[in-house]
């Protein structure tokens, strides 16, 4: 059947052939990816009666904008927003003060007990959270922790995985560039932030994104330690909404789209620096 | 040192001092952290397996139980659930997110149209916040009016699965919602892999007329045996600590067909009459499966170097 034309070019068909299998997949991939967001979106805009309809109307035709009035009103999600935000910004910045601060002793100096130090953080990375939240909840209890955005604070703020990450790049920075500036005077923190922190950038820029992402999408942290309304943060506000008006469809998919948001565009924004971080992350282990 | 200390006496206290001053200049790099870490992290470690082996329900005195609340975890039907089911969702989960993550790497490394948006669009949601992504989730996976279940029932399907709410679909729901959610995470990792393999090994094998398959299974394949190996320990230890994604589409249920060790964990400390000790003890059969995970991991990787 195969001419023999066909047979001299069967190699480019071939070719030719897979990119079309390929694309397909790929097509079908994103699809499966997105169609869950673009049906929040376009049940956000819906009446409840009309979230359901068969087959799917993904353009409303009849927008209802009033759900994204309304969601501001229902439940206090500007508070639940300031929240969040707020932890997230104050958990990053110390995080990454103390992380790096930690992380450049142990890469860049010699001191009695290095080794002992790094251990105990070595030690604990095993140990997965959820195995020792009660006992630290019982602790934090007892100094009346509970309720209230210190505690999630003190969570967050000091983990291992950042001091790993941060040391990790500070032993690829050339021990040289500090000896040099030790010969020139400089102090150990005066090598640390005029010297280090400029150059990692990439490093910090990966903290920084990991961290908050983290963050701002916490659940049983502070679904644990925040029981009252006001503290609640953006995850368990809308957690507590969805379990309280569970037949609001649409104004259930308009406070998801606004809990998405931010996340995205801080995504967006920083992918790379994303990517490059679970990529490095991987490549050590 | 020792010429100096021979030549000049007077200084030996002095380089000592320049010694003891080093050392506190790097503790007061590490003490921010450290404090944190040793405070919120260290001692409720310690206190966390001491409480395994106490009875306390939070108000009254502590008691030492001794290996009594392992001995009642083994007559526990809820606990053997939940152990069953983290058992079973991790098995379901770590080889179909491998293969997903693994096909679309490979996919995505090829020089195509539009590479970075499909890369964008699988990472997703792993970033997007997990109570949004379930919510819809549950809206569309809904037994009685969800898009899906209306699709199958238009293409004919006359006995429609019930999803979250059915005893056996309930666990396949939640590993489909996890293996959607993370795959795009761990196909990072793969593309990070698969820059460190050997383009001219694939180039080699094609010369010798091996096709796309057997250079994949027999070249690729195996030049990624490090990242294959650091992907499945990662997976597994995320899957042995689930809990979020029940709490949010099934609630641990029907019965107990969902409920997970951290769920369990979480049930006995904070929903019912508090039982710290036992919770403690369940949290400790958590740990020593992470342990294993974690042993193998530090074994394979010294061995890898």
């Amino acid at each position: 059947m195969a001419t023999q034309a066909v047979k001299t070019h069967s190699a480019k068909a071939q070719h030719t052939i897979m990119m079309v299998f390929i694309y397909l997949i790929l097509i079908l991939v994103a699809v499966i990816m997105l169609i869950p967001f673009v049906w929040m979106i376009s049940a956000s805009l819906k009446l409840n009666k009309d979230v359901f309809t068969f087959p799917i109307e993904w353009i409303p035709s009849n927008p209802r904008w009033q759900n994204y009035q309304d969601i501001w009103t229902k439940i206090p999600l500007l508070t639940f927003i300031k929240n969040s935000a707020k932890l997230t910004v104050i958990v990053t910045l110390l995080q990454l003060f103390t992380s790096s601060f930690a992380a450049y002793a142990f890469a860049k100096m010699e001191f009695k007990g290095r080794k002992t130090l790094f251990l105990g953080y070595i030690a604990t990375i095993a140990v997965p959270w959820q195995a020792y939240m009660v006992p630290q909840f019982m602790m934090m209890r007892s100094w009346n922790l509970n309720n209230t955005h210190l505690a999630i604070i003190c969570l967050q703020a000091f983990s291992a995985f950042g001091v790993f990450l941060m040391k990790q790049f500070y032993e690829g920075v050339p021990s040289e560039l500090c000896e040099a500036a030790r010969i020139d005077g400089l102090s150990e923190y005066g090598i640390w932030a005029r010297i280090m922190l400029p150059l990692s950038k990439p490093a910090l820029s990966t903290l920084v994104i990991i961290t908050a992402v983290n963050t701002w999408n916490d659940f049983l942290g502070p679904l644990i330690y925040l029981t009252k309304t006001e503290l609640k943060t953006i995850q368990i506000g809308l957690r507590m909404f969805i379990s309280q008006y569970s037949a609001e469809y649409g104004l259930i998919m308009a406070a998801s789209v606004v809990a998405l948001i931010p996340v995205l565009i801080v995504f967006l924004a920083l992918q790379k620096y994303f990517v490059q971080g679970v990529a490095s992350s991987g490549l050590k282990g | 040192m020792a010429v100096q200390a021979v030549a000049q006496p007077k200084k030996q206290p002095h380089v000592m001092k320049k010694e003891t001053r080093n050392n506190l200049i790097a503790y007061s790099f590490i003490a921010p952290n450290f404090i944190g870490f040793c405070v919120f992290t260290l001692v409720p470690v310690v206190f966390a397996i001491a409480l395994a082996f106490c009875s306390w329900d939070g108000v009254n005195d502590i008691t030492f139980v001794g290996v009594q609340n392992f001995i009642d975890l083994l007559s526990d039907k809820t606990f053997l659930a939940a152990f069953q089911n983290t058992i079973v969702y991790s098995v379901a989960v770590v080889p179909l997110t491998m293969i997903c993550a693994l096909a679309l790497a490979i996919l995505l490394n090829q020089k195509i149209v539009a590479r970075g948006f499909f890369r964008t669009v699988a990472f997703f949601p792993y970033v997007a916040s997990l109570v949004a992504c379930a919510a819809v989730w549950n809206m569309i996976f809904s037994p009685s009016m969800g898009p899906v279940n209306m699709l199958l029932s238009a293409l004919g399907v006359e006995d429609l699965p019930r999803w979250a709410a059915g005893t056996e679909t309930a666990m396949l729901t939640v590993v489909l919602f996890s293996v959607w959610k993370n795959m795009g995470y761990y196909m990072v990792i793969y593309l990070a892999g698969l820059q460190g393999t050997n383009p001219e090994l694939e180039e080699a094998a094609e010369l010798d007329g091996a096709n796309k398959w057997q250079i994949f299974w027999h070249v690729t394949l195996p030049q990624l045996q490090p990242t294959t190996f650091l992907v499945v320990i990662t997976l597994t230890i995320a899957s042995f600590k689930v809990y979020d994604q029940m709490y949010m589409i099934t609630q641990g249920g029907p019965g107990n067909a969902t409920i997970t060790l951290v769920y369990y964990i979480y049930n006995v400390a904070f929903v019912n009459t508090p039982k710290y000790g036992y919770a403690s003890a369940v949290a400790m059969v958590l740990f020593v499966l992470v342990l294993i995970v974690t042993i193998i991991q530090f074994r394979g990787s010294s061995n890898n170097d």
